[in-house]
């Protein structure tokens, strides 16, 4: 492990120059694929201290994507949870999108016009980052292309519709399990084709190197907001982040400024129906160390190393491995992994709706969840904060069927 | 150290014969047939077998080999199936020098040394790893290379020269160059910076260098020998099995390519 921080927030614990933390990370892909990821770290690296790139971000962060976003004390929440508990909610449902990933698109859209590619290809499960990626290639004139599982499009299809009004083509992946994995299979391979003239728009924190560390760097803005919001407030000390992962862009993006505070840091992972059964997401848990996507790190594998599905009622943390820093950071010791079962979500998501009238997507529904069923667990008057990474709109659907399918659950 | 990759290759360098290689994907259409096929290749004129094992992610691959590893594994196919293959097909006669082909994932799970061990006890001579590029594979090149297994590194279009020449320094046996940008899959043309890619890299070393991915056609073939050591051939040679032709019909075509390769 290599320290090059010696700023504030940057690459306090990584990665190494070839991508590594610890042992998770580096670069496991075609060769074909080298040269680019060469030059886009080379790029990236070069555009971090760039002031106009910098300042072209943070106008759009600002006018376009709606930052800062509000840090919001859930009084109500708080006091159902007795303990005298302090809940604050990171308010990413309120960027434009609704949802984080658009810190990202836009970070990495102005990447790709800096590298002179004029198109992007974006893979997505949920649907959120694809649509992420399609408002960013509207914003930067750029085309867009955006690999989906027929499976996620059936369960997702407003969010194809949207896709395609934003001018995107939605590519429909029917290899393998029809899913996200499949969809980001499907988006390296374009990617290993059109190489020279394309930019592959990764969603999440995982992938071959420089993309976790990258796609960490253009999401911390949310951990660097909520740090000076919460010192503003009142109780100036937080004692504990939550956040839910699946690839953990996300969590990191939060976790990554406080990395050095103490504050105790908790990644809700998605159990699906339990973490004794094989439907469940919960990589960091129950998975082994694999190469999957381009990245060593934590994977569901079978004992062939076969990589398995994953399941969660959110399509968003439906996926069989995690970012690699992560891994990394529950080696460490640094970040403790929990989990939250499809159930946890569901309470989760109710309780806040009723409770502070935000209704949240599935995936921080996770990270709710989780601190209802442990409150009790939590120290007497703990400031806790959350990321709240999306909004609920696209998951109606879902969590109506599921209301049918479990029963009432609140 | 002189494994039959190794001696297969100085052979063909003095006799100044092209090399083909053939791919085929281990269980598809079974494992019984993988066994026929790989005998009947041999006879074929096959120099050098690849034997694919399937993977669950193959993303160098496209639509031909997918097919081929999905229906594999859908057959259950374990990772100890390679080792018991190959060592049946030892008893039967195959002779020529046989690489492991596998995503790293497949590998890295089973474990390095252990694959190494079982890897040499059933008479495979090296293997290549499309995802594990150079720099990630120093621990593995080691194990290898004391094993006497040869480890194939790929050289892409994309490859700068430098990184060429590094590439090819490390490549043990000879040096996989791939045809295009993009996956596997048969390709009716060639493409058109080949000729000057393959120049290119032929100064970078003196290793036979083997082209693939998109090689289906004599007419390609004839065209590729001209500026390298060989060819291999892959979706072809699946295509034609999805199509339901038999291994013979497939033994014929192969024969034909082999003609192509080297005339006379």
């Amino acid at each position: 492990m290599k320290k090059t921080g010696h700023r504030k927030d940057k690459w306090v614990f990584g990665p190494d120059t070839h991508g590594h933390f610890g042992i998770y990370g580096g670069r496991f892909v075609p060769e074909t694929l080298i040269h680019a990821l060469n030059e886009l770290a080379e790029a990236y690296h070069a555009v971090r201290r760039n002031q106009s790139f910098k300042k072209e971000l943070s106008h759009y962060l600002a006018t376009y994507a709606g930052r800062p976003t509000p840090l919001y004390f859930a009084r109500n929440l708080s006091q159902s949870l007795g303990r005298n508990l302090n809940v604050y909610l990171k308010r990413e449902d309120l960027c434009h999108t609704g949802a984080h990933k658009i810190n990202n698109t836009i970070g990495q859209g102005l990447l790709a016009r800096y590298l002179g590619k004029n198109r992007i290809i974006a893979e997505t499960g949920a649907g959120q980052h694809g649509v992420a990626s399609a408002t960013a290639a509207r914003l930067l004139k750029l085309s867009c292309d955006v690999y989906m599982g027929t499976e996620d499009m059936k369960r997702q299809a407003l969010n194809v519709y949207k896709m395609k009004l934003l001018g995107a083509r939605v590519i429909p992946v029917t290899s393998g399990s029809k899913t996200l994995k499949d969809a980001t299979n499907e988006a390296i391979r374009d990617w290993v084709t059109h190489v020279d003239s394309t930019h592959y728009l990764l969603g999440s924190a995982v992938g071959p190197h420089p993309y976790p560390a990258m796609v960490r760097d253009f999401q911390l803005v949310i951990g660097r907001e909520a740090r000076a919001q919460i010192r503003r407030c009142q109780r100036s000390k937080v004692d504990v982040l939550i956040a839910c992962v699946g690839g953990g862009s996300n969590a990191i993006g939060f976790f990554y400024p406080f990395l050095k505070d103490r504050v105790k840091l908790i990644g809700v992972e998605a159990a699906g129906e339990g973490l004794h059964t094989k439907h469940h997401a919960a990589s960091l848990r129950k998975g082994s160390l694999g190469v999957l996507h381009g990245m060593k790190s934590l994977v569901l594998q079978d004992r062939d190393g076969q990589i398995q599905l994953a399941h969660s009622i959110s399509a968003g943390l439906d996926y069989p491995s995690v970012g690699p820093e992560h891994a990394f950071l529950k080696q460490t010791g640094r970040a403790q992994y929990e989990t939250a079962t499809d159930a946890d979500a569901l309470r989760g998501f109710h309780a806040l709706t009723q409770l502070e009238g935000i209704i949240p997507a599935l995936e921080p529904a996770h990270a709710v969840g989780y601190l209802i069923k442990s409150a009790r667990r939590f120290k007497k008057g703990s400031t806790v904060m959350i990321c709240l990474s999306g909004r609920g709109d696209k998951d109606l659907d879902v969590v109506r069927r599921a209301e049918h399918h479990l029963g009432r659950m609140i | 150290m002189g494994n039959r990759l190794v001696r297969v290759l100085s052979q063909a360098r003095k006799n100044k014969r092209k090399l083909f290689c053939a791919y085929v994907t281990l269980g598809y259409p079974s494992l019984r047939q993988t066994e026929s096929l790989a005998l009947t290749l041999q006879n074929a004129g096959t120099d050098i077998l690849e034997l694919g094992f399937p993977f669950s992610d193959p993303l160098a691959d496209g639509p031909t080999i997918q097919y081929a590893s999905e229906q594999s594994i859908k057959k259950g196919t374990h990772f100890e199936d390679s080792f018991r293959v190959m060592r049946r097909l030892r008893r039967e006669g195959l002779h020529i020098p046989v690489l492991f082909f596998s995503y790293f994932n497949p590998i890295h799970h089973y474990g390095v040394d252990a694959f190494v061990r079982k890897s040499r006890y059933a008479g495979l001579d090296g293997a290549i790893i499309p995802d594990l590029p150079p720099d990630e594979a120093r621990s593995l090149e080691e194990r290898f290379h004391k094993a006497g297994l040869s480890l194939v590194y790929l050289v892409a279009p994309t490859t700068e020269r430098t990184r060429m020449k590094h590439i090819a320094k490390r490549s043990n046996g000879f040096v996989y160059y791939v045809s295009l940008r993009g996956v596997t899959g048969a390709r009716r043309a060639v493409p058109a910076d080949l000729t000057e890619r393959l120049r290119l890299l032929k100064r970078q070393t003196s290793k036979a260098i083997l082209v693939g991915f998109g090689v289906s056609h004599p007419g390609q073939v004839r065209s590729i020998a001209r500026n390298a050591d060989g060819i291999v051939v892959g979706s072809a040679i699946i295509d034609r099995l999805r199509r339901g032709k038999g291994i013979r019909a497939v033994g014929s075509y192969v024969s034909r390519l082999v003609r192509a390769l080297n005339p006379k």
